[in-house]
Protein backbone atom coordinates (compact mmCIF):
# COMPACT_ATOMS: atom_id res chain seq x y z
CA UNK A 1 0.00 0.00 0.00
CA UNK A 2 2.02 2.83 -1.20
CA UNK A 3 1.20 6.48 -0.68
CA UNK A 4 -1.40 5.80 2.47
CA UNK A 5 0.22 7.47 5.94
CA UNK A 6 1.23 5.46 8.94
CA UNK A 7 -0.82 7.98 10.93
CA UNK A 8 -4.16 6.59 8.44
CA UNK A 9 -3.61 3.14 10.40
CA UNK A 10 -3.04 4.94 13.70
CA UNK A 11 -6.20 6.96 13.60
CA UNK A 12 -8.05 3.81 12.77
CA UNK A 13 -6.36 2.44 15.76
CA UNK A 14 -6.99 4.77 18.23
CA UNK A 15 -10.60 5.40 17.06
CA UNK A 16 -11.56 1.81 17.62
CA UNK A 17 -9.96 2.06 20.89
CA UNK A 18 -11.88 4.94 21.68
CA UNK A 19 -14.47 3.55 20.24
CA UNK A 20 -14.35 0.38 23.02
CA UNK A 21 -13.95 2.50 26.01
CA UNK A 22 -16.70 4.53 25.65
CA UNK A 23 -18.53 1.06 25.22
CA UNK A 24 -16.82 -0.44 28.08
CA UNK A 25 -17.92 2.80 30.29
CA UNK A 26 -21.60 3.38 29.12
CA UNK A 27 -23.10 -0.14 28.18
CA UNK A 28 -24.38 -2.43 30.81
CA UNK A 29 -24.70 -5.77 29.05
CA UNK A 30 -21.36 -7.57 30.03
CA UNK A 31 -21.25 -9.44 26.84
CA UNK A 32 -20.97 -5.95 24.98
CA UNK A 33 -18.24 -5.00 27.31
CA UNK A 34 -16.67 -8.02 26.54
CA UNK A 35 -16.63 -7.22 22.82
CA UNK A 36 -15.37 -3.71 23.59
CA UNK A 37 -12.80 -5.42 25.26
CA UNK A 38 -12.11 -7.06 22.32
CA UNK A 39 -12.43 -4.20 20.14
CA UNK A 40 -10.21 -2.74 22.31
CA UNK A 41 -7.53 -5.54 21.88
CA UNK A 42 -7.54 -5.12 17.84
CA UNK A 43 -7.08 -2.02 18.16
CA UNK A 44 -3.19 -2.48 19.55
CA UNK A 45 -3.25 -5.17 17.58
CA UNK A 46 -3.11 -3.13 14.28
CA UNK A 47 -1.27 -0.97 15.39
CA UNK A 48 1.63 -3.27 16.17
CA UNK A 49 1.42 -4.69 12.53
CA UNK A 50 1.34 -1.06 11.28
CA UNK A 51 4.54 -0.07 13.00
CA UNK A 52 6.37 -3.52 12.13
CA UNK A 53 5.14 -2.57 8.47
CA UNK A 54 6.33 1.32 8.45
CA UNK A 55 9.99 0.93 10.18
CA UNK A 56 10.36 4.07 11.41
CA UNK A 57 13.99 3.20 12.75
CA UNK A 58 16.67 1.70 10.66
CA UNK A 59 17.46 -1.97 11.56
CA UNK A 60 20.55 -2.59 13.60
CA UNK A 61 24.08 -4.44 11.18
CA UNK A 62 23.62 -7.37 13.09
CA UNK A 63 21.41 -9.57 11.51
CA UNK A 64 20.17 -11.70 14.14
CA UNK A 65 19.18 -8.55 16.39
CA UNK A 66 17.65 -7.06 13.35
CA UNK A 67 15.42 -9.91 12.50
CA UNK A 68 14.03 -10.19 15.79
CA UNK A 69 13.49 -6.48 15.59
CA UNK A 70 11.54 -6.96 12.40
CA UNK A 71 9.11 -9.64 13.32
CA UNK A 72 8.86 -7.97 17.03
CA UNK A 73 5.34 -6.53 16.62
CA UNK A 74 3.74 -9.84 14.64
CA UNK A 75 5.68 -11.98 17.71
CA UNK A 76 3.19 -9.65 20.17
CA UNK A 77 0.11 -9.70 17.97
CA UNK A 78 0.47 -13.76 17.99
CA UNK A 79 0.33 -13.94 21.61
CA UNK A 80 -2.26 -11.21 22.04
CA UNK A 81 -4.62 -13.67 20.29
CA UNK A 82 -3.93 -15.74 22.32
CA UNK A 83 -4.59 -14.25 25.81
CA UNK A 84 -7.89 -13.01 24.18
CA UNK A 85 -8.55 -16.34 23.35
CA UNK A 86 -8.17 -17.58 26.61
CA UNK A 87 -10.00 -14.57 28.12
CA UNK A 88 -12.83 -15.17 26.28
CA UNK A 89 -13.80 -18.88 27.52
CA UNK A 90 -13.02 -17.57 31.03
CA UNK A 91 -14.97 -14.64 30.97
CA UNK A 92 -18.05 -15.80 28.97
CA UNK A 93 -17.84 -18.43 31.22
CA UNK A 94 -17.45 -16.75 34.65
CA UNK A 95 -20.75 -14.67 32.96
CA UNK A 96 -22.58 -18.45 32.16
CA UNK A 97 -21.91 -18.83 36.02
CA UNK A 98 -23.66 -15.56 37.08
CA UNK A 99 -26.75 -16.21 34.76
CA UNK A 100 -26.96 -19.54 36.36
CA UNK A 101 -27.31 -17.90 40.16
CA UNK A 102 -28.67 -14.74 39.68
CA UNK A 103 -31.59 -15.40 36.45
CA UNK A 104 -29.90 -11.77 35.83
CA UNK A 105 -26.70 -10.21 34.40
CA UNK A 106 -27.03 -6.73 34.91
CA UNK A 107 -23.58 -5.52 35.52
CA UNK A 108 -24.74 -2.36 37.65
CA UNK A 109 -26.69 -5.69 39.80
CA UNK A 110 -23.79 -7.36 40.27
CA UNK A 111 -21.72 -6.30 43.59
CA UNK A 112 -21.30 -9.16 45.68
CA UNK A 113 -17.67 -8.53 45.65
CA UNK A 114 -17.96 -4.96 47.12
CA UNK A 115 -16.81 -5.54 50.78
CA UNK B 1 2.31 19.11 6.14
CA UNK B 2 2.12 18.46 2.36
CA UNK B 3 -0.71 17.39 0.57
CA UNK B 4 -1.66 13.38 0.81
CA UNK B 5 -1.51 12.87 -3.16
CA UNK B 6 -4.61 10.68 -3.89
CA UNK B 7 -3.85 7.13 -5.10
CA UNK B 8 -5.83 4.16 -5.63
CA UNK B 9 -4.50 2.21 -2.88
CA UNK B 10 -5.03 5.63 -0.36
CA UNK B 11 -8.92 5.59 -1.74
CA UNK B 12 -9.03 1.77 -0.94
CA UNK B 13 -7.79 1.85 2.04
CA UNK B 14 -10.49 4.73 3.23
CA UNK B 15 -12.86 2.55 2.51
CA UNK B 16 -12.08 -0.17 4.04
CA UNK B 17 -11.10 2.31 7.76
CA UNK B 18 -14.48 3.53 7.28
CA UNK B 19 -16.20 0.55 7.52
CA UNK B 20 -14.11 -0.69 9.99
CA UNK B 21 -14.72 2.56 12.07
CA UNK B 22 -18.93 2.24 11.56
CA UNK B 23 -18.82 -1.72 11.86
CA UNK B 24 -16.69 -0.50 15.53
CA UNK B 25 -19.59 2.10 16.37
CA UNK B 26 -22.18 -0.22 15.69
CA UNK B 27 -20.93 -2.57 18.45
CA UNK B 28 -21.86 0.58 20.77
CA UNK B 29 -24.48 2.10 19.57
CA UNK B 30 -26.87 -1.56 18.86
CA UNK B 31 -29.21 -1.99 21.85
CA UNK B 32 -29.38 -5.74 20.16
CA UNK B 33 -26.29 -7.90 21.80
CA UNK B 34 -26.54 -9.82 18.53
CA UNK B 35 -26.09 -6.81 16.04
CA UNK B 36 -23.50 -6.28 18.20
CA UNK B 37 -21.51 -9.21 17.53
CA UNK B 38 -22.18 -8.81 13.87
CA UNK B 39 -20.85 -5.49 13.54
CA UNK B 40 -17.65 -6.79 15.63
CA UNK B 41 -17.41 -9.70 13.09
CA UNK B 42 -17.79 -7.18 9.90
CA UNK B 43 -15.07 -5.14 12.02
CA UNK B 44 -12.37 -8.14 12.75
CA UNK B 45 -12.97 -8.99 8.92
CA UNK B 46 -11.89 -5.55 7.62
CA UNK B 47 -8.66 -5.74 10.29
CA UNK B 48 -7.89 -8.86 8.58
CA UNK B 49 -8.08 -7.23 5.02
CA UNK B 50 -6.18 -4.25 6.52
CA UNK B 51 -3.37 -6.92 7.44
CA UNK B 52 -3.25 -8.27 4.02
CA UNK B 53 -2.37 -4.92 2.90
CA UNK B 54 0.22 -4.27 5.09
CA UNK B 55 1.65 -7.67 3.69
CA UNK B 56 1.38 -9.47 7.42
CA UNK B 57 -0.56 -12.05 5.48
CA UNK B 58 -0.13 -15.00 7.93
CA UNK B 59 -1.86 -12.45 10.86
CA UNK B 60 -4.78 -12.07 8.85
CA UNK B 61 -5.61 -15.38 8.19
CA UNK B 62 -4.75 -16.14 11.90
CA UNK B 63 -7.48 -13.22 12.64
CA UNK B 64 -10.26 -14.57 10.29
CA UNK B 65 -9.41 -18.30 11.81
CA UNK B 66 -8.98 -16.90 15.49
CA UNK B 67 -11.32 -13.85 16.09
CA UNK B 68 -14.54 -14.25 13.20
CA UNK B 69 -14.04 -17.74 13.54
CA UNK B 70 -13.88 -18.96 17.21
CA UNK B 71 -14.31 -16.21 19.81
CA UNK B 72 -17.34 -14.57 17.60
CA UNK B 73 -18.60 -17.48 17.46
CA UNK B 74 -18.51 -18.63 21.32
CA UNK B 75 -19.88 -15.15 21.37
CA UNK B 76 -23.02 -15.54 19.65
CA UNK B 77 -23.63 -18.98 21.12
CA UNK B 78 -23.61 -17.26 24.74
CA UNK B 79 -25.83 -15.14 23.66
CA UNK B 80 -28.20 -17.13 22.10
CA UNK B 81 -28.09 -19.44 25.23
CA UNK B 82 -29.01 -17.21 27.68
CA UNK B 83 -31.89 -15.51 25.22
CA UNK B 84 -30.12 -11.83 25.46
CA UNK B 85 -31.22 -10.93 21.62
CA UNK B 86 -33.91 -9.22 22.51
CA UNK B 87 -33.40 -5.47 23.59
CA UNK B 88 -35.81 -6.29 26.49
CA UNK B 89 -33.89 -8.81 27.73
CA UNK B 90 -31.05 -5.82 29.01
CA UNK B 91 -32.59 -2.06 29.07
CA UNK B 92 -30.14 0.34 29.06
CA UNK B 93 -30.66 2.81 31.23
CA UNK B 94 -30.33 6.81 30.29
CA UNK B 95 -28.37 8.87 32.78
CA UNK B 96 -25.45 11.13 33.40
CA UNK B 97 -23.50 7.93 32.21
CA UNK B 98 -23.90 7.79 28.97
CA UNK B 99 -22.55 11.50 28.52
CA UNK B 100 -20.01 11.40 31.10
CA UNK B 101 -18.31 7.89 28.87
CA UNK B 102 -18.64 9.89 25.39
CA UNK B 103 -16.92 13.02 26.85
CA UNK B 104 -14.30 10.87 28.49
CA UNK B 105 -13.56 8.81 25.04
CA UNK B 106 -13.64 12.20 23.57
CA UNK B 107 -11.24 13.82 25.07
CA UNK B 108 -9.01 10.43 25.00
CA UNK B 109 -9.10 10.67 21.38
CA UNK B 110 -8.25 14.29 20.93
CA UNK B 111 -5.20 13.91 23.67
CA UNK B 112 -3.38 11.00 21.94
CA UNK B 113 -4.45 11.98 18.46
CA UNK B 114 -2.96 15.51 18.67
CA UNK B 115 0.21 14.07 19.89
CA UNK B 116 0.77 11.03 18.00
CA UNK B 117 -0.96 11.76 14.36
CA UNK B 118 0.46 14.93 12.96
CA UNK B 119 4.04 14.12 13.52
CA UNK B 120 3.71 10.78 11.54
CA UNK B 121 1.66 11.87 8.58
CA UNK B 122 4.84 12.46 6.87
CA UNK B 123 5.65 8.70 7.01
CA UNK B 124 4.30 6.91 3.70
CA UNK B 125 6.99 4.78 2.79
CA UNK B 126 7.21 1.45 3.96
CA UNK B 127 10.48 -0.06 5.13
CA UNK B 128 10.63 -3.73 5.90
CA UNK B 129 11.05 -6.31 3.58
CA UNK B 130 7.54 -7.42 1.63
CA UNK B 131 7.84 -11.27 3.05
CA UNK B 132 8.25 -10.46 6.45
CA UNK B 133 4.78 -11.24 7.41
CA UNK B 134 4.42 -14.79 5.42
CA UNK B 135 3.94 -17.90 7.22
CA UNK B 136 7.61 -19.12 7.13
CA UNK B 137 8.99 -15.42 8.37
CA UNK B 138 6.16 -16.10 11.42
CA UNK B 139 7.35 -19.54 12.38
CA UNK B 140 10.88 -19.40 11.79
CA UNK B 141 10.97 -16.91 14.60
CA UNK B 142 8.22 -18.66 16.51
CA UNK B 143 9.98 -20.98 17.29
CA UNK B 144 13.39 -19.85 17.95
CA UNK B 145 13.47 -16.69 19.12
CA UNK B 146 10.21 -16.85 20.82
CA UNK B 147 9.92 -20.38 21.63
CA UNK B 148 9.57 -20.09 25.61
CA UNK B 149 6.55 -17.71 24.93
CA UNK B 150 5.04 -19.90 22.91
CA UNK B 151 5.44 -22.94 25.54
CA UNK B 152 4.15 -20.19 28.12
CA UNK B 153 0.97 -19.51 25.69
CA UNK B 154 0.18 -23.28 25.44
CA UNK B 155 0.15 -23.50 29.57
CA UNK B 156 -2.11 -20.26 29.69
CA UNK B 157 -4.61 -22.04 27.19
CA UNK B 158 -4.77 -24.84 29.32
CA UNK B 159 -5.39 -23.28 32.41
CA UNK B 160 -8.18 -21.43 30.31
CA UNK B 161 -9.56 -24.77 28.84
CA UNK B 162 -9.42 -25.97 32.40
CA UNK B 163 -10.95 -22.93 34.15
CA UNK B 164 -13.73 -22.51 31.54
CA UNK B 165 -14.86 -26.45 32.71
CA UNK B 166 -15.18 -25.61 36.33
CA UNK B 167 -16.81 -22.55 35.63
CA UNK B 168 -19.51 -24.44 33.25
CA UNK B 169 -20.28 -27.31 36.07
CA UNK B 170 -23.66 -27.79 37.07
CA UNK B 171 -23.50 -27.11 40.74
CA UNK B 172 -21.36 -24.09 41.96
CA UNK B 173 -20.84 -24.23 45.35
Amino acid sequence: MNGVPLAGYLGLALFMFSTGVVGVLVRRNPIVIFMCIELMLNAVNLTFVAFARYRVQALPDDPVLAQSQTMAGQMMVVFVMAVAAAEVAVGLGIIMAIYRLRHNIDIDDMNILKG
Amino acid sequence: MDALKITPELLLFGAAAGLAAIAAVGVVAFNNAIRSALCLVVNFFVLAFLYFTLNAEMLGVTQIVVYTGAIMVLFLFVIMLLNLGSPEALEEKRDWKRPAGLAIGALFFATIGSQILMPLMKITTVSSRDDFGGPQAIGRTLFSQYAFPFEAVSVLLLIGIVGSILLAKRRMS
